[in-house]
Order: structure tokens, then C-alpha cells, then sequence
């Protein structure tokens, strides 16, 4: 039932800052695995939901935080539109305010760009019960500084998403998997490769020691993308897709810690866990192993970075540490919009 | 109020004199950038080499409690880069290297007071290019472009700057390196290069600049529509955008640019038009052609009295020349103009554009449209003669009317221009205390002094309760929610 609990959640939020008391910040309690652990009294957002907007022609849908994402698919699907950077659920209950917060996308990042590409604005609950609105329904927006894109992938630190617009594309006409078998270094080179090309390969993955190439366009287009490319047509590779942005296929299984590396899509296979995983042709990889393995310092001299992403052992730190003049920075801006220090304290880094 | 002489001296131990100018003469040139209503001369100007010297310079600036602004080729059109009292003007554009252009990670990392049009010229060998592209782009410099987040004629399919931008290396004035956004395009912690990308020079001083490059398409079609009515024009263009073609630009002129853009340019725009609409399409060859066969059904079906695709590229860029000389063609129709740059939802195209014709009746000054209609980005061009008495100020009040229609048909008062000093008074029509106050605290977190182009792109609450008293309609105060002092 769509509702409108912004005057309930301002009040919670304005309590617990007189209290100092921290909240941790729940959507569909999909992504509760994501980060570090947040002790607090649950602020419950998904009964606060409903699409307010969505004008096919304006490529635009704003809607309330709580609103189950995939409600705003079925919205968008009806009208041949979608969310081009594809964010993963990972449960039936995820909301939209879950995956702005967590700044996740799926197999199409590498082609599609990054969550916060497509936020256009956001109404936003600060720590003290404040509520601010950034940005707007509009492409094009340089008034004020841009907040709402920074609060995309904020993990609940900065403040409580109400509502949020973003940015839709048109679904493509037609897509087109190929698949071949390579070898991790191989595949590599071959991901890098397309990736030079003006190709429109909307995603590009490696696992077993097969190369997934997903192609957008027409039907003519991507027949001459088949006869270029080679390989073998994966007939049904949505499931495939899926699986990956879901993280449900087999890989995902088991309790072994999962890290997420993003690193340059040209950087040699990684010395890193048992298992390996591709995505974004090349730019983040998941590895399989022991929590206490150097990855954050392997990915760094690659180039890249690391996340613990699942299965971290209690009191680990889940995130690359930033620079000290960075964290600083971090620091005085949560005293900006959470003075008192009460919105998922912890869920980042442990001082912020 | 001039600075410190201690502050000039260390500027000149550390720069050499030639690039600390002092004289009146030296100093003229920097007065103002495009928006040339507003000026004021620097007492100091300084042209660092290096971004370790445009360190130093921060630090100087900071020990001696003094104001710096930044600024690229001055070609921005709010004001942003105004020089401010007693303050030292920090000329970026002698860090104009290309430090490396990897056409295998599509990324080119270059000093800020490169010209935007020089990183697409140096990706051209390896058939890429840097997407954003400002009417300015010849002269306009990527860090300018970063302060602003500058957009352009493919915004809609292509986007802004802060799209296109992968990592940034700022000066802050506190004295320290951070590094923000990284090459791969993802990094740790919260996502501040978005922040800072758009922040007008108010938070740091960007230094390097990483961005994404992209491979020339393949194939470019530009169909060029006219319309006997500007409401079928206006509605045409979201039912391009609704059937699923995202046109790489989508531009719209009215009747009086039409005939002053062909008296300027002749490109062969049709004069009995009332609107004009210019549809590009690029990528593979494939989609393309079918794109373009769809637009031309649909335009046609939506009214357009006649249709006309560009043959070759060298037809394509003369239709261009006509759009992109607009601004220039219109300002030969009236001694001076007013460039607005306020956007709306596509679906209020219409109703806008006619409710600026009807406050442009009432002003009493001509106004001629030529925009961004796939953004919504609107650029009314208010004509005026300065000379004659009251008619800035008269223009001035029709460009806040015009603003507040746009933050009243769901908009905002600035698309891609920025606020600068120039809509300081509309950011009150658009944003409420709560929000401007979060804005000056998040400027305090980076710049606690305020020493970084103070005064610019957020209005004190003062400064929007006078405005709010300026504008008092019927009785009725528009900005009842700000506290007055």
C-alpha cells in the first residue's frame, strides 16, 4: 500500500539524534550482509513507499524510498523502459532507496556507467529530522551543490532517502549473447580487445573458462556483431545474466569469504583466492578465499580496489581504508547532515 | 582593499614576477569572464605553472587569510569566476599539458587548463573522443568545465561532465592532496568527485583531471524538422524521447531565432518556420538508419511540415553552423542580451515557451528561443538595449520571471551554466533555508574560512530574504519560509 511516512521517520530520526541514539536504516533488509555491522534500533523505510512520477516521454520515475524495486521494473517494463545500470536485488523485498544507498550495479556497469549516473535528485531525511531536497526530475541541474548523487553508494551515513528520481533508458531493440571458451588470461586480453571497438557490448564476463559476451542493438546489428565475433549463440542467457547480477549462480555458493575487486580491465589475472569470476569485461572480479588474505593491497597495487563483500568475520574491516585528509573530509561531512552521529554508525568505516 | 604586500612578496618569491600581474593594465583582461554585466578588476593575479606551485599558492592564500578564485578561459556565463575584493585571481590556464591519452582504458588524464576541444583532438588518433561539448569548447578549459559541470548538444544520450569524469586530483585549502573518483571509474567511500564536480571553484582546486573517452560512432544522421507551430514542435519532442529513440541532440529554435540565426549563418533553414527542430542520431550504421526512419515517421506524423536529412557531413555541419552561431546571430538583433539557462520536464515544453512569450509581452523585450529541447534545457534570450534607462533592470526582472516558471513547472533555475553571481536571487525561488544552510555547511567542511570564491553559486539567507522583499506580489511574500534579519 503506497504511504507517504516521512512525518513518522522525521520524528523517529529527530528522537533518537536528542537520545544519541544510533538507527540502522532498513529497506527490504536485502543487503543487511553489505558492510560493516550497524548496532541501532531499526528504522524501518519500506512502508513508506509508492511511484509518484513516471512520464514514459520525460525518461524519469521518482519514487518513494521504500518502494519495492521491483515494482519500479514492472513500471518501467510496461512502457519498454528500464534502469540501464541494472542494480541487483539479492531478495524479493529490495527497494529502491536500498540500491541508491548500496550504489550496486549489474552485468551492464562497464557499458552503462555507475548508479549515481543516473540519479537526478533526492529528498533526503538528515540525522536531526531535517528534510532536504537536492537536484530534481530534470536531466540537466547545476543549481546548488550536488548532493544527491553523493548520497548514491552512502550506505545510510549521510542521511535517510524518502524519495529519489532517477534517470531511465529505453530497453534496447534486441540482445545477443555469444559465448567461448578461453582461459583467464586469454579472456582477458579478448574482453580488452572488444572493449577498444565501438562495439555495444553491454556486458562481458568470464567463469569456468568461458568468455559471456552480452550484445545490445538490433536485429541486423547484432547478426554482423555475430558473424564478427564468433562463438556460440547462449540461447536463454537472461538466466545466466540474472544469475551473476543476483548472485545466485554456483560460484556465489559457500561460506568462503567473496571479495569484489575493481581493478584497470587490462590488469593480468590477479594472484588472489581459489576461484575467480569476471565482470564489466574485465573491471571487477570476485574472488573466493580466506578473509584475512591480502586483497586490499593487491588490488591497490594493481590499480584498483577491494571490498569484502560477503562473509566478513565479525570486527573486519569490509572497505578500502581512504586517505587521512579523505576520511576527514568524510568525517565533517556526516557532521553536516547527521550531527549527532545517529544514522547507520559504522556501516562505512568504523569512525564515520 | 588590496592584499597583504607580505602575501604579494611570497607570490613572487615562489612564482617569479612575470606570473604575479599587479598593474591596473595587467590586471584589466581578467575583469570578468562571459558574463561581461559584471566586473570587477583583481588587484592580484597569479599564473602558477605547476600544481605543486598552485599548492603553494593555496597555502599563501590561507596563512594570509585571503580569498582566491579560481579561474580557466573565463568563458563562463554566470560569473563564476568574478574576481572578489582584496582576493588573488588564480589563473589555471598555464597547466595546459596532455599528460597521457590510453586509447586501451579509453581515458585521458590532462591539466585542467586544457581546452576541452584539445583532448577530443588528441583522442582522434585512436578514434575516441571526450563527449561533453559547450558551445565554448574551442576555448573553454576542463577545468572550467569540471567547476561547472558543463553540458552541451549531446547531454541527453552522451551527458554531462560529471559523466564523463573518472578521477580528480584537488588542492584543497586546508593544504592537502585528495584524490577523488578513480581511473577505473570506481572507488572507496563516498562518491565526493560528484560533489565537487558542478561546486563553481568553492571547494577545491582541481588540478588533473582523468576522463572517460569514446569512440567516434560509426555513423551520424542529422534530420532537420519544421513546424508551423511551436506547441506541435514542442509536443513532437517528447514523443521522440517516448518511443524509445534517444537522439544524440535534440535541438529547438522559435521563429525569431530561425530568421536571425539564417540572416547569420545561411544554413538553410526554412524562414517560414515556426520552430525548427534538429535531430541527431549516431551509432552503428544498423540502428541508426532505423532510428532515423522512425524519427522521420514520427515527425512527420507529429505535424512537421517538412523533413530534411543532411546528405553528407559537410550539409550536416551547416545545418549545425546555423544552431551553434545562435547566440552570436541573436545578439546582432538588440545591443545587448540575456542568456537564461533554466530547465523543465519535456512535458511543460509548450505551456513554457508560452509563458515566456506571454511575461516577454508584458516586459515589453523581445525574447528568442533557441535550446536544448531533449534535456529540457531551456535558453531564452532576453534583448535589450542597456542604453536606454531602466531596461537592464527591466530585462533582469523578466530573467527572474522566467526562472521561477521554470522552478514552478518542476524545474531548475540552471541547466548547465551554473549560478555563479548571476542567479544567486532565483537559487531562493529554488531551494528553502534548510537547503542553502546544508550548503554553506558543507562548504564550511571543506572550507572552514570561506576563503575559496566566497560569495558565489549559494545566496546567503540574507541575501534571499531582501530578494523575497524585492518580489512581494499582491501582498503575498514568496519566500515566507526564510528567516528575515
Amino acid at each position: 500500500m503506497d504511504r507517504d511516512c516521512t512525518t513518522e521517520l522525521a520524528a523517529q530520526a529527530r528522537d533518537a539524534s536528542a537520545r544519541g541514539a544510533p538507527l540502522r536504516i532498513v529497506g527490504g533488509d536485502t543487503k543487511d550482509f553489505l558492510g560493516r555491522p550497524v548496532e541501532g534500533a531499526p528504522l524501518v523505510v519500506a512502508s513508506h513507499r509508492g511511484v509518484l512520477r513516471h512520464d514514459p516521454a520525460e525518461l524519469v520515475i521518482t519514487a518513494r524510498a521504500g518502494t519495492p524495486l521491483a515494482e519500479i521494473e514492472a513500471c518501467l517494463a510496461a512502457h519498454g523502459q528500464r534502469l540501464a545500470f541494472e542494480p541487483p536485488h539479492f531478495g524479493p523485498g529490495a527497494t529502491l532507496g536500498g540500491i541508491v544507498a548500496c550504489g550496486l550495479a549489474g552485468p551492464a556497469r562497464a557499458w552503462s556507467g555507475p548508479l549515481r549516473d543516473y540519479v537526478l535528485g533526492a529528498r533526503v531525511l538528515a540525522g536531526d529530522g531535517r528534510v532536504l531536497r537536492f537536484g530534481g526530475e530534470v536531466m540537466k541541474n547545476v543549481a546548488g551543490y550536488d548532493v544527491s548523487r553523493l548520497l548514491a553508494g552512502s550506505f545510510g551515513v549521510l542521511g535517510v532517502l524518502l524519495d529519489v528520481s532517477l534517470k531511465v533508458l529505453p530497453a534496447p531493440p534486441g540482445v545477443r549473447t555469444l559465448a567461448l571458451d578461453l582461459d583467464e588470461a586469454r579472456a582477458l586480453e579478448h574482453l580488452a580487445e572488444l572493449g577498444r571497438g565501438a562495439l555495444p557490448l553491454s556486458a562481458g564476463s568470464w567463469v569456468d573458462g568461458r568468455v559471456y559476451l552480452r550484445f545490445d542493438g538490433s536485429e541486423a546489428t547484432l547478426d554482423a556483431i555475430e558473424r564478427r565475433v564468433g562463438g556460440e549463440v547462449v540461447a536463454g542467457s537472461n538466466a545466466f545474466w540474472t544469475s551473476l547480477r543476483e548472485q545466485t549462480h554456483p560460484f556465489f555458493s559457500g561460506e568462503q569469504a567473496l571479495w569484489r575487486c575493481t581493478v584497470p580491465p587490462q590488469a593480468p589475472p590477479l594472484p588472489l583466492g581459489e576461484a575467480t569470476l569476471i565482470e564489466w569485461n574485465g573491471l571487477q572480479r570476485w574472488y573466493r578465499g580466506e578473509p584475512d588474505a591480502p586483497v586490499f593491497e593487491t588490488a591497490a597495487a594493481a590499480g584498483g580496489h577491494a571490498t569484502l563483500f560477503r562473509h566478513a568475520p565479525a570486527g573486519a574491516e569490509v572497505f578500502a581504508p581512504l586517505a587521512a585528509p579523505l576520511m576527514r573530509l568524510h568525517r565533517e561531512l556526516k557532521r553536516v547532515f547527521d550531527p549527532a552521529g545517529v544514522l547507520n554508525p559504522g556501516r562505512m568505516y568504523a569512525e564515520l | 582593499m588590496t592584499p597583504d604586500p607580505d602575501l604579494i612578496r611570497e607570490l613572487r618569491a615562489l612564482l617569479g614576477d612575470e606570473s604575479v600581474l599587479l598593474s591596473a593594465e595587467a590586471c584589466a583582461p581578467f575583469e570578468c569572464d562571459a558574463l561581461t554585466a559584471h566586473r570587477r578588476r583583481p588587484e592580484v593575479v597569479v599564473l602558477p605553472r605547476s600544481a605543486e606551485h598552485v599548492m603553494e599558492v593555496l597555502r599563501a592564500c590561507r596563512r594570509h587569510r585571503t580569498p582566491v578564485v579560481a579561474r580557466g578561459a573565463g568563458t563562463g556565463l554566470s560569473g563564476g569566476a568574478l574576481p572578489v575584493e582584496g582576493g588573488v585571481l588564480l589563473v589555471l590556464s598555464r597547466l595546459d599539458r596532455i599528460l597521457e591519452v590510453d586509447p586501451a582504458r579509453r581515458l585521458a588524464r590532462v591539466q585542467p587548463g586544457v581546452t576541452n576541444l584539445e583532448i577530443s583532438n588528441a583522442a582522434a588518433p585512436h578514434g575516441l573522443y571526450y563527449a561533453p561539448d559547450p558551445s565554448s569548447q574551442v576555448a573553454c578549459t576542463i577545468g572550467g568545465n569540471v567547476a561547472e559541470n558543463s553540458g552541451g548538444v549531446h547531454c541527453l544520450k552522451h551527458g554531462l561532465t560529471v559523466h564523463n569524469l573518472l578521477e580528480l586530483r584537488v588542492a584543497t585549502i586546508e593544504g592537502e592532496w585528495i584524490t577523488l573518483g578513480a581511473s577505473t571509474g570506481e572507488a572507496p567511500g563516498l562518491p565526493l568527485i560528484a560533489l565537487l564536480t558542478g561546486s563553481e571553484g568553492m571547494l577545491g582546486v582541481v588540478v588533473e583531471v582523468t576522463v572517460r573517452l569514446k569512440p567516434v560512432p560509426e555513423r551520424v544522421e542529422l534530420l532537420m524538422a519544421a513546424f508551423d507551430d511551436v506547441r506541435r514542435c514542442a509536443d513532437a519532442v517528447g514523443k521522440v524521447i517516448a518511443s524509445g529513440i534517444v537522439p544524440a541532440g535534440l535541438e529547438m529554435m522559435d521563429a525569431p531565432a530561425i530568421r536571425a540565426a539564417e540572416a547569420f549563418a545561411r544554413c538553410g533553414y526554412p524562414l517560414d518556420a515556426e520552430a525548427l527542430l534538429l535531430c541527431e542520431l549516431d551509432g552503428l550504421a544498423h540502428d541508426v538508419e532505423s532510428e532515423l526512419r522512425a524519427a522521420e515517421a514520427l515527425l512527420r506524423a507529429c505535424g512537421a511540415v517538412s523533413l530534411r536529412v543532411a546528405t553528407d557531413a559537410a550539409e550536416r555541419q551547416r545545418m549545425w553552423s546555423g544552431r551553434k552561431s545562435a547566440f552570436p546571430a541573436i545578439g546582432r538583433l538588440a545591443p545587448d542580451y540575456f542568456c537564461m539557462d533554466g530547465t523543465i520536464p519535456r512535458r511543460n515544453l509548450a505551456d513554457v515557451l508560452e509563458g515566456i512569450a506571454a511575461l516577454s509581452r508584458a516586459a515589453g523585450l523581445p525574447v528568442a528561443n533557441v535550446f536544448h529541447a531533449g534535456d529540457g534545457n531551456l535558453h531564452p534570450l532576453i534583448l535589450f538595449d542597456a542604453g536606454r534607462p531602466g531596461e537592464v533592470e527591466r530585462a533582469e526582472q523578466l530573467g527572474a520571471e522566467i526562472l521561477e516558471l521554470c522552478v514552478a513547472a518542476g524545474g531548475t533555475v540552471t541547466g548547465e551554466h551554473g549560478v555563479g553571481v548571476e542567479k544567486l536571487g532565483p537559487m531562493c525561488s529554488q531551494f528553502g533555508a534548510d537547503e542553502l544552510e546544508a550548503f554553506h555547511a558543507l562548504k564550511r567542511a571543506f572550507d572552514p574560512e570561506n576563503l575559496l570564491n566566497p560569495g558565489k553559486a549559494i545566496p546567503t539567507l540574507a541575501r534571499c530574504a531582501d530578494y523575497g522583499a524585492m518580489r512581494v506580489h499582491g501582498g503575498k511574500l514568496p519566500f515566507a519560509h526564510l528567516p528575515r534579519f
